[in-house]
């Protein structure tokens, strides 16, 4: 387990001292969703029907944009190699840096959801289950974009064909998070959404690091 | 602490880089692999690291195929990460190891320059950077791809007493080179 604390330590270490790519994610998420209201007009009460969709949609496509540089740099500078022959199990590495992008840029989007929904005018209802929400779907889309940014890995093109591979496995993750808050935003119980968010990010959690870490020992053959 | 490789072939794409290759390092020993360009010097380092998979053979160290672990590796590339400081591109290695990363530096002459960012680093203090991380790592298998590329004498000369030192420990070291390389009474493995 040192190995998995190690890695994590390494990740965070990077993560905090590149920390412009670690604020783009969050500036994406408020720039982008404050050009609905621009686009779409101020009326409230269209703004709160669309404001929990629009949240989640910014927030996942925010959370994409450091899964291209996961792995490519340290590919690209001979440290994975490094990382693979010091003895920590590839899918060790795949999670601790699963783990590294959901704190370093899942936990921030979770924050600054909150605030845009807000904006959004989502009724203060919807809130909680916004949060909830994203909470495990963050985790969940960290966890596939690690999988899927390791498959990626060495080809021509990853930038493109990344968002292409994760965003159709990230649909349920939408679906049922954006659900939830819209539900609960009327006043309708959002637990049955919330479960099958949990349900998902519970089969990402063994499922995806062993992808991951078989793409890794791929890319590096 | 016996390195055996046993009927090696290993393809690269659709080439056979490296076919029925065989060689025994006891503890303490050294083996040079020469050859010419696309020879597969590079491709049985990694192969010899658990990095590229075999087509055909075995390699174990110690009787275990499993090399990972105890396996240092200095590859062509540095793995730095300029944005780091020079002592925290040691970081992880320090962790694992649960080493102070002064000494590690001192003994490549980097020790003044721990604070500064490693992107000040001229290409052959990089080199030196990455010795460094090779030492404190501790494995008992160092495989080095030209290890010697971009050093000037007196950092040739210290590496050699690190070579030296690993051996006498025990300690196996495999490498690439078309430079001469301090260590005395190294078996050679000519590729290609």
């Amino acid at each position: 387990m040192s190995g998995f604390f190690a890695t994590f330590r390494r990740e965070l270490r990077l993560a905090l001292r590149f920390g412009g790519d670690t604020a783009g994610p969050l500036l994406f998420l408020f720039v982008t969703g404050a050009l609905f209201p621009l686009a779409i007009g101020p009326g409230p009460s269209t703004l709160g029907r669309i404001a929990p969709g629009v949240v989640w949609v910014c927030a996942l496509l925010a959370a994409l944009l450091p899964l291209e540089r996961l792995f490519a740099a340290d590919y690209e500078d001979g440290s994975l190699d490094l990382l693979l022959v010091s003895g920590v199990p590839a899918s060790l590495v795949a999670l601790a840096k699963a783990c590294a992008h959901w704190l370093v840029t899942g936990l921030p989007l979770l924050v600054g959801a909150v605030p845009l929904a807000v904006m959004l005018r989502l009724p203060d209802a919807g809130l909680p289950a916004l949060a909830l929400g994203l909470a495990l779907g963050t985790a969940s889309l960290s966890l596939l974009g690690t999988a899927a940014a390791a498959v990626v890995l060495g080809a021509r093109r990853a930038g493109v064909l990344l968002p292409i591979l994760v965003l159709p496995l990230v649909t349920p993750v939408l679906i049922f998070g954006a659900a939830a808050a819209d539900s609960a935003a009327a006043g309708l119980p959002a637990q049955a959404n919330l479960l099958l968010l949990g349900a998902v990010f519970a089969a990402c959690v063994p499922l995806c690091p062993l992808a991951a870490g078989a793409g890794l020992r791929a890319a590096t053959d | 602490m016996r390195l055996v490789g046993q009927d090696i072939s290993v393809f690269r794409g659709e080439r056979l880089v490296l076919r029925g290759v065989a060689f025994a390092v006891a503890a303490g020993g050294a083996l040079l692999l020469t050859g010419p360009n696309g020879a597969g010097k590079s491709t049985l380092l990694r192969a010899i690291a658990g990095l590229k998979r075999l087509d055909a053979g075995s390699i174990t160290f110690d009787g275990d195929p499993e090399i990972a672990g105890r396996a240092g590796l200095l590859g062509h590339q540095d793995a730095i990460k300029v944005g780091l400081s020079v002592a925290e591109n040691l970081g992880f290695e320090a962790d694992r190891a649960g080493l102070p990363t002064g000494p590690a530096l001192e003994a490549v002459g980097l020790g003044a320059l721990a604070r500064l960012p490693a992107r000040l680093l001229s290409a052959g203090q990089r080199r030196r950077l990455a010795i460094a991380r090779l030492s404190l790592g501790g494995a008992p298998l160092w495989l080095l791809d030209e290890p010697t590329l971009g050093l000037d004498a007196a950092s040739v000369g210290r590496f050699g007493e690190m070579l030296a030192a690993h051996r006498a420990r025990g300690g196996v070291v495999v490498a690439a080179t078309h430079l001469p390389l301090p260590l005395p009474g190294a078996e050679t493995l000519a590729l290609g």
